[in-house]
């Protein structure tokens, strides 16, 4: 329940806990000089817009000085995480195809991107069927993209892959209808 | 009873088709998601909050109630097959459940906890439309200043006395507190933490929050994490249908996690672990099968905190619905839902919007019983979701995640903040940070901001409203009492334990 019952291990200093404690610091600077920035009027100087982020980033700022302190302590992780090694592979490859899903969604559409994001994480989670996650993934997307984007009145990019088959819809509704 | 003529009107709100397909659906939809692992229902609402847009109210709360609800059935089968909880609600029943299934009682394992989930939840919604009218008749006698301060308590309730530290309970929050600063402050329409960015003019969504925190965040957790040993999944075994003895020992439980999870949940504190860990202690202290506990796996273990889990959870719907103060992420999202509507949750809405109120507590009474019906004769079913390979069901998270964020704007900016977001979420998960304050900092903290001014335009800028009003003032001392309170019982523990047993070299 509380930080304060830690066993009465060595104390190390925790490398990685100490970088998290350093960036959220950062945070609450990065909080501070945003705070600066904001024009108050003096009408409203007693209780302006900068009253709440002021509390916020010295709220940030003492927890962060105490993560700071925990990781001098030794950290708190569980041993359990620490022992388990990080799949940097895996991580990567999804990590890439979200990368490629952003770069790739304008130019080629919903559907043609998410093809590849998928393919990508599905090898990251160590499927070897590529040419299999490709078809479930373009499956999941065209149904994501006519079910659940159209259902929802949502308004997805469309690319060549949807132009194509709302012409071949309209196509095949013109057929039938003439 | 005026209760029981709301209730009535609820019903035959409910009983439309329209709203009983949406029930349907929701509690069909929260089912799957709560099986699933790596889903959740604040994650499948914010993808579903375009929603608004399209229907009336009732409709999308009965449906969100719906998902609400089901995930807390289908978590449990998880639980209990994959020894996976789903969510930290569930911890429990993976504790005895897995343990039944394992011995080859899986089948009664599941039928205890749809039904006590059943029981339970019958019952919290009971409690939901009798309190709610009180707590209403409280609540108007409220003010600015004890809104800001009922809202600190309720901060301190759930970042800071709920999981395994406060400081990052804290740190969650607060950086809660930061997004949901970003943008024009409303009541001056001064531009905000928005770092000259015109995109962020708006704020950050809260769909991008949720499903950068719970859906990226967690798909890259699990990617980094594949070298931790696999769950296989318990093939159920065993009957569903429970022996006159199993039914003799669980109908107690059921009774008992009720009394314990809704009163729990509805307090401004909320969260459902520790009604689920009391209920569990409580179950194993009076049970006259304490060998089986850990064991070969107890059914009051299971019948237990699964009945406290669902009381809670509705618990939960009463600060939620006469307050507009939620105190679990789901609840919080449900909260932008109403906002989305132009709707404000508090203690006029019981009679502002009678209908869409008692129609949803009147739904989630007909979405108790479909969900038993779904998930005790349907069980082959769900069981059948489990088997989706992980590479597919995480691979489809960010499909899906992708639909609910580009189909904001269609701006690629959005998703740069959904990563973001999502590698924030990666290192929380990774450094034991709780994600669920950082909801409801983002959503109950303008809110919280809003009173406050309100408070000292009032006063006048003098801070004493905060203690000089008696209510105010009570919510405050609470509050800290909350934050300092386990700090210095541990201390004295501590010194306790110290004197009595003296470490030697223990300086």
């Amino acid at each position: 329940m509380s930080t304060i019952n830690q066993p009465a291990a060595p104390s190390r200093l925790a490398v990685p806990e100490l970088l998290v404690g350093i960036g959220l610091l950062a945070c609450a600077g990065a909080v501070a000089w945003q705070t600066l920035a904001i024009p108050v009027s003096p009408l409203y100087s007693k209780v302006g817009p900068t009253v709440f982020p002021y509390l916020t980033m010295v709220g940030l700022a003492v927890l962060s000085l105490l993560l700071i302190l925990a990781a001098f302590r030794g950290g708190w992780q569980p041993e359990e995480e620490k022992e388990t090694p990080t799949d940097w592979k895996a991580m990567g490859f999804v990590i890439i195809g979200l990368l490629a899903n952003l770069l790739l969604i304008r130019p080629l559409g919903f559907t043609a991107a998410s093809v590849i994001m998928f393919v990508l994480v599905c090898y990251g989670f160590g499927s070897r069927h590529t040419l299999r996650d490709a078809l479930t993934g373009l499956i999941l997307a065209l149904a994501a993209y006519f079910g659940f984007a159209r259902a929802l009145g949502v308004n997805i990019g469309a690319g060549f892959i949807e132009n194509q088959l709302n012409a071949a819809i309209d196509t095949i509704i013109g057929a039938l209808g003439g | 009873m005026e209760t029981l003529g709301h209730l009535a009107h609820g019903f035959s709100v409910a009983f439309t088709p329209m709203n009983l397909m949406w029930c349907l659906l929701g509690t069909t939809l929260g089912t799957a998601i709560g099986v699933l692992p790596g889903l959740g229902p604040a994650l499948t609402i914010a993808l579903l909050l375009p929603i608004t847009y399209q229907v009336a109210p009732e409709a999308s709360f009965i449906l969100f109630a719906g998902i609400y609800y089901g995930a807390m059935y289908g978590g449990s089968t998880t639980s209990i097959l994959l020894n996976t909880p789903g969510e930290s609600a569930t911890i429990v029943t993976a504790l005895e459940g897995n343990k039944m299934a394992r011995s080859g009682r899986g089948g009664a394992a599941l039928a205890t906890s749809a039904i006590g989930s059943f029981v339970a939840g019958t019952l919290g919604t009971l409690g939901v439309a009798f309190l709610a009218p009180v707590v209403v008749k409280f609540a108007l006698a409220f003010g600015p200043a004890e809104y800001f301060s009922l809202m600190v308590l309720a901060f301190i309730t759930v970042s800071a006395v709920l999981g395994s530290s406060s400081v990052r309970g804290l740190t969650s929050l607060f950086a809660g507190f930061v997004i949901g600063m970003i943008g024009v402050d409303l009541q001056t329409g001064q531009p905000r933490f928005t770092f000259g960015s015109t995109e962020l003019l708006d704020g950050v969504d809260v769909i991008i929050a949720a499903v950068g925190l719970f859906a990226v965040g967690e798909t890259i957790y699990m990617a980094s994490r594949r070298y931790a040993g696999k769950d296989e999944i318990v093939p159920l075994k065993g009957s569903l249908y429970m022996t006159a003895a199993e039914w003799g020992r669980s109908w107690k439980a059921w009774l008992r996690g009720a009394a314990i999870g809704f009163p729990i949940g509805a307090m401004p504190a909320g969260g459902a672990e520790i009604p689920t860990f009391l209920s569990y202690a409580v179950e194993k202290k009076l049970s006259k099968h304490k060998q089986e506990f850990g064991t070969v796996g107890a059914i009051e273990g299971v019948a237990g905190p699964e009945a406290a889990n669902n009381a809670s959870a509705a618990g939960v719907l009463v600060p939620m619905l006469t307050l507009g103060l939620p105190t679990s992420a789901t609840a919080a999202i449900m909260l932008s839902a109403f906002q989305s509507y132009g709707i404000n949750p508090g203690p006029l809405l019981l009679t502002t919007q009678a209908n869409l109120v008692w129609g949803l507590i009147a739904s989630l009474f007909i979405a108790n019983v479909i969900l038993v019906v779904l998930n005790l004769p349907l069980i082959g079913l769900w069981v059948r979701l489990l088997k989706i390979p992980a590479p597919h069901l995480y691979a489809g998270i960010l499909v899906f995640a992708t639909v609910g964020t580009y189909g904001i704007s269609q701006s690629p900016i959005d998703l740069v903040i959904l990563y973001l977001l999502g590698a924030a979420g990666f290192l929380m998960r990774r450094f034991d940070f709780p994600t669920a304050p950082v909801i409801i900092g983002m959503i109950l903290g303008p809110l919280a901001e809003t009173q406050f001014r309100r408070a000292m335009t009032i006063s006048n800028g003098d801070w004493s409203v905060f203690y000089k009003h008696p209510l105010s003032l009570t919510l405050l001392t609470l509050a800290f009492i909350g934050l300092v309170g386990p700090h210095i019982w541990a201390f004295i523990e501590h010194r306790r334990r110290r004197g009595t047993e003296h470490v030697p070299g223990d300086a």
